[in-house]
């Protein structure tokens, strides 16, 4: 019984994303198919523990289809019996009862239509994030709605409005056609690494959860590899959280302080995660000019080489930030950039870059930033203006404690101004 | 499945536009009218006078009250729209890329309703 227990549960975790693909396709329904298969499950709990089947996705697959093959018929009965104006409204979707019952038919990339699906930009994106999480990578309403700080029933609301739409606009069940897909394949990016972002962001109380986040992302972002090889974009992608990934155990204290880069124990660092992203980056700068994602993974590996904060290249980096403030020209990369600027040529040199920029001034990083090269070119008050700017945007309390023990260290170092609250 | 167009553009920036910017506008329109019209696609299709000439008429139990101007003040108005016949959302995408959004502005696309008979 608990051996049955056990594989259900296993399958359900490596193949309901699969499974749910090809349903949606059959049925053209994420309600239907979903149902479909959380009904299968059921019987396998019920008839495993006298025999595993040989191949149990294959077998959840087939038992959903004839749950559906009934149900469809169950509907065409019903209509039969009702008058002819009634019948003329029925749904748009039929699905053929003879595909449903052939089991022999599954497509390679279901998922990766559902992928596009999920992630169409006519979706709303916290919607798109969240139809992604419950499809493709099987978590209940519950366990988004807790991971994104939401009320369970805000999250379903979500779900119900996002499949709503697909519906009655008719997103289409495809991989978008060569003239949409670059825009498109973006938008699935991004999803990816905001679910990751959102789980690496993680401090507090609801870490677990949200750490499991970063699990799904990195899942996502092999499986976008698998399905589409040769964009170099998703194996840049894939590289940037592997890297990204590897610093997760060092980038916090069991408190849940935060730990700058620049302080953590690189022994801690996972060295199978940087070698796998490494090896995915290399792979992708064989295949053209770099993007984006592959212009940070660059800068992760060079990070994830270094054999000390110190001992960083820096010059490289900055480098790297100036080819992707070209091609993504916004002030936080360009903030970054000067922060790089500053540690290979000096604090001077990057606060001369950071004072021209324009729009970071409600952003407390940039203050945090500056503070910092402030302290180091010992221009002291400035620096504690700065942190106290910075103390006063923060929103989050890690980076709060963070900020005023900065404030007290150079506090100690000279007198406060009188004026200090 | 027929999906209705509603082309939304600044009247401001299109009374300021030159004869070749509207002759332009005016040709791209033309090239979509003609292209759906060929492939079985165009529905109906129409431009608008500006808000200046639009009359508002709420019921108000039962008593027409008419106004002055269009059903909202904002900074972009209802310009014209297209309905075309499309097989899904990707279609209806791929047929607003090729239309001019009139100073500026935007394509809203809006499934419609099935209406029985």
């Amino acid at each position: 019984m608990e051996q049955a227990r056990s594989a259900v549960e296993t399958i359900f975790r490596q193949e309901s994303g699969r499974i749910i693909a090809t349903l949606i396709r059959l049925t053209g329904s994420f309600d239907l198919a979903e149902e479909a298969m959380q009904d299968a499950f059921a019987s396998a709990l019920a008839q495993w523990p006298s025999g595993i089947p040989v191949n149990p996705g294959a077998w959840i697959t087939a038992v959903a289809q004839r749950k559906l093959v009934d149900h469809f018929r169950r509907e065409r009965t019903r209509l039969e019996k009702q008058p002819e104006l009634e019948r003329q409204r029925q749904p748009f979707f039929q699905p053929e009862l003879a595909t449903l019952e052939d089991t022999s038919v599954t497509v390679a990339d279901d998922r990766l239509r559902l992928i596009f699906t999920c992630c169409h930009p006519a979706i709303n994106p916290a919607a798109q994030v969240a139809l992604t999480l419950r499809t493709l990578c099987g978590l209940s309403t519950a366990e988004i709605a807790h991971a994104f700080l939401v009320p369970e029933a805000t999250m379903a609301q979500r779900l119900v409005r996002a499949k709503g739409k697909i519906q009655a606009a008719r997103i289409p069940y495809q991989v978008p056609p060569r003239h949409q897909l670059g825009p498109r394949l973006a938008s699935v990016q991004a999803v990816v690494y905001l679910v990751f972002n959102e789980g690496y962001s993680a401090a507090g109380g609801a870490s677990l959860i949200r750490s499991a986040l970063a699990d799904e992302a990195i899942r996502l972002g092999r499986l976008l590899c698998e399905l589409m090889p040769g964009e170099p974009e998703n194996l840049g992608l894939l590289a940037l959280l592997l890297l990204q990934d590897s610093r997760r155990a060092a980038r916090t204290t069991p408190s849940g302080d935060l730990i700058l880069l620049d302080h953590q124990d690189r022994a801690l660092w996972n060295r199978a995660r940087i070698d796998e992203g490494l090896a995915t980056l290399r792979a992708a700068l064989g295949l053209g000019p770099p993007g984006p994602y592959q212009l940070q993974a660059a800068i992760a590996a060079l990070h994830a080489e270094a054999p000390t904060a110190a001992g960083t290249d820096w010059a490289q980096i900055a480098a790297l930030y100036g080819e992707l403030l070209r091609i993504v020209p916004t002030p936080v990369v360009a903030l970054n950039r000067a922060v790089a600027v500053a540690m290979s040529n000096g604090p001077a040199a990057g606060l001369l870059l950071m004072d021209r920029l324009e729009g970071l001034e409600s952003f407390h990083l940039f203050h945090a930033a500056r503070a910092d090269l402030l302290r180091r070119l010992h221009r002291t008050e400035e620096a504690a203006a700065a942190y106290r700017t910075a103390l006063d945007l923060a929103g989050n309390a890690v980076e709060r404690r963070f900020l005023e023990r900065r404030l007290s260290e150079i506090g100690s170092e000279t007198s406060k101004p009188p004026e200090a609250k | 499945m027929q999906y209705m167009f509603l082309i939304y553009g600044s009247e401001a920036a299109i009374a300021a536009s030159t004869e070749s910017e509207m002759a332009e506008s005016v040709a791209r329109n033309q090239a979509v009218i003609e292209k759906a019209s060929a492939e079985g696609a165009l529905v109906g299709v129409g431009a608008l006078l500006s808000t200046s000439n639009a009359t508002t008429v709420r019921l108000e139990r039962g008593i027409a009250l008419t106004t002055d101007g269009p059903f909202a003040e904002t900074k972009e108005q209802l310009g014209g729209y297209y309905i075309l016949e499309c097989k899904d959302l990707d279609e209806a995408i791929a047929w607003a890329e090729q239309m001019p959004a009139c100073g500026g502005g935007c394509i809203e696309i809006r499934p419609m309703m099935e209406l029985p008979g």
